[in-house]
């Protein structure tokens, strides 16, 4: 295929997962905006209001960019999981592995749509805390680049868990034992510098909170850790996460026999 | 110019052990209307799965119009339309979405899928269902859609994994007709199916593949040659007490009003009622005990079990 008929195949894939998530908007873009609207509610309104201030900002201020993130990493996650392990199940895949689609391109429009539902309900929830916090961006180029790389990261995950799933189980296993438990770890609701030492060096190690600092900075100028740090893991696992899901395609693993 | 399937020492072997294929040999020539048999759980269905880049074949060389599977992949995917046994597209998507998106993967301008689209769904009668969702065609429909959909890259090869499975008579005689005008067109068609009527109506080669094995591979002409006796059932206008001794044929008594008749290849029907005419029987009507392609595939199929 040449570069053009690779570009319309590319746009087919996007355009075909965006068609989908929005087909089902009422499944897929308005319950977390209605879940985010209710940790405004509770934590930020309620309790927010008892806690004060988290590293010299308003409670509700500081938790904004990370609700954000949360959303984003949820829904880009969940759609390519979805998306991939239904096309599988339900045999269209085949549809993409008949035709002369290379694997890389499957792994980009797969991610595509998840980019794109994950910054739509993203934006969503943007918009949603303008009614609970003034909506300030100390720097778009960090906010814009740290929730696209997260949104790229989390479908690339979302999409290797969809290849190896046989069951829709599976589908469900890593958001909720893993990626859950690490997003609410990730520094969304706290600074760890609010933890003793011994649990602040236990949360280095989990790459969501550098995603989730890196994109507080981006928005209130606020970050937990380095800026470059960040951006050198988010990369990192994007580069492998390519890499490995491309392996995946290319051996066939769990889509042929 | 390079057939428009070529397949040497094909081998699958499957996880467990099974060996699904045990070197294939296939050739199928630009133009044909290639019928590949067997029975089920023969090996058409891997045979055609590793055709179509959907399953990893375990040895052996695959090409398509000369692109071979390994070097040369994705041109062998231009040249190739599937229509699987089974449904495989998503039933939630509207049905012009479903062959647009189709076109698109071959990398087709939206414009030109959009015309492709409204060419086949017209042609195949799905025009008027095309804003509804898939899941809402009957089982006919589904497969015609499967149809477009393999159409809509103008593939030079279509592999039709049994097409007509499911579908009622006349839409079955309307498929046959569109593929007859396809093939006619210039677009080579290989078809599997369990009607040996239609493979008959159909091809002018033949395949029969069996154990993973090809037990017979030539054309329908000179398949059907190789019976050397059909069998008919006569329909008698008056009751038969007992069976009548013709010298020159096997009769089989049925019942009073029927008759079973062994006619060797190289005997008319002429002399077989110029005898019955002899013993004062007058035949109602005659037909075909089964059709012609099944006894001989009955008679291939269970002759290499049984060599």
């Amino acid at each position: 295929m040449n570069a053009h008929a690779q570009w319309i195949a590319f746009k087919t894939i996007v355009l075909k997962e965006i068609l989908r998530f929005s087909r089902i908007w009422i499944q897929t873009i308005l319950p977390p905006m209605i879940t985010t609207s209710l940790y405004f509610i509770i934590f930020g309104g309620l309790i927010g209001g008892r806690i004060g201030e988290m590293e010299g900002i308003r409670y509700m201020d500081f938790i904004v960019p990370g609700l954000i993130m949360m959303a984003v990493i949820t829904n880009a996650y969940s759609n390519v999981v979805s998306s991939f392990y239904s096309s599988k199940f339900q045999r269209h895949l085949e549809e993409m592995l008949v035709s002369p689609v290379p694997n890389y391109l499957i792994i980009l429009g797969f991610v595509g749509g998840g980019v794109a539902r994950g910054l739509a309900v993203g934006a969503g929830v943007t918009l949603v805390s303008m009614f609970f916090s003034p909506l300030t961006i100390h720097d778009p180029l960090v906010a814009g680049t740290v929730v696209l790389l997260t949104a790229v990261l989390f479908s690339l995950a979302g999409l290797i868990n969809g290849v190896f799933a046989r069951s829709f189980d599976d589908i469900s296993i890593v958001p909720t034992f893993v990626l859950t438990p690490l997003t609410y770890l990730g520094g969304v609701f706290y600074s760890i510098t609010l933890l003793p030492p011994f649990w602040q060096d236990v949360s280095l190690l989990n790459p969501i909170l550098y995603m989730i600092n890196a994109f507080r900075y981006g928005f209130i100028g606020l970050s937990d850790m380095g800026l470059a740090l960040s951006y050198g893991i988010i990369l990192g696992f994007v580069l492998v996460l390519f890499m490995t899901a491309l392996y995946l395609l290319d051996r066939g693993v769990g889509i042929r026999n | 110019m390079p057939s428009a399937l070529s397949i040497r020492q094909l081998t699958k072997t499957y996880r467990n052990g099974f060996e699904a294929l045990k070197g294939i040999d296939l050739d199928v020539e630009p133009g044909d209307f290639f019928a590949l048999l067997g029975p089920n759980g023969a090996g058409k269905s891997t045979t055609i799965s590793i055709v179509a880049s959907l399953v990893n074949k375990s040895g052996g060389s695959v090409s398509i119009f000369g692109h071979d599977l390994d070097r040369d992949i994705h041109a062998a995917k231009r040249c190739l339309g599937l229509v699987p046994q089974e449904f495989n597209f998503n039933v939630f998507e509207p049905v012009e979405e479903i062959v647009v998106n189709q076109a698109g993967y071959y990398g087709i301008p939206r414009r030109e899928a959009w015309k492709r689209a409204e060419k086949y769904l017209v042609e195949l009668g799905l025009w008027d269902k095309r804003k509804g969702m898939a899941r809402m065609l009957s089982g006919g429909m589904k497969r015609r859609l499967m149809i477009a959909r393999a159409l809509v890259h103008e593939p030079r090869l279509l592999i039709l994994d049994e097409p007509t499975a499911g579908v009622d008579i006349e839409i079955r005689r309307s498929m046959w007709s569109f593929l007859r005008e396809l093939n006619r067109e210039g677009c080579t068609i290989i078809l599997t199916t369990h009607y040996l009527e239609e493979a008959e109506s159909l091809c002018r080669h033949i395949g029969i593949i069996d154990q993973g094995r090809i037990i017979e591979n030539t054309t329908m002409k000179g398949l059907l040659s190789k019976l050397t006796t059909e069998t008919f059932i006569l329909d008698l206008s008056e009751p038969l007490m007992h069976l009548p001794d013709l010298p020159h044929h096997r009769l089989r008594w049925v019942d009073e009003l029927t008759l079973e008749a062994d006619v060797d290849r190289d005997t008319s029907l002429n002399q077989l009622f110029l005898d019955l005419n002899r013993q004062g029987i007058q035949v109602r009507s005659m037909r075909n005990k089964s059709n012609r392609l099944e006894e001989l595939f009955m008679h291939m199929v269970n002759g290499s079990r049984n060599p």
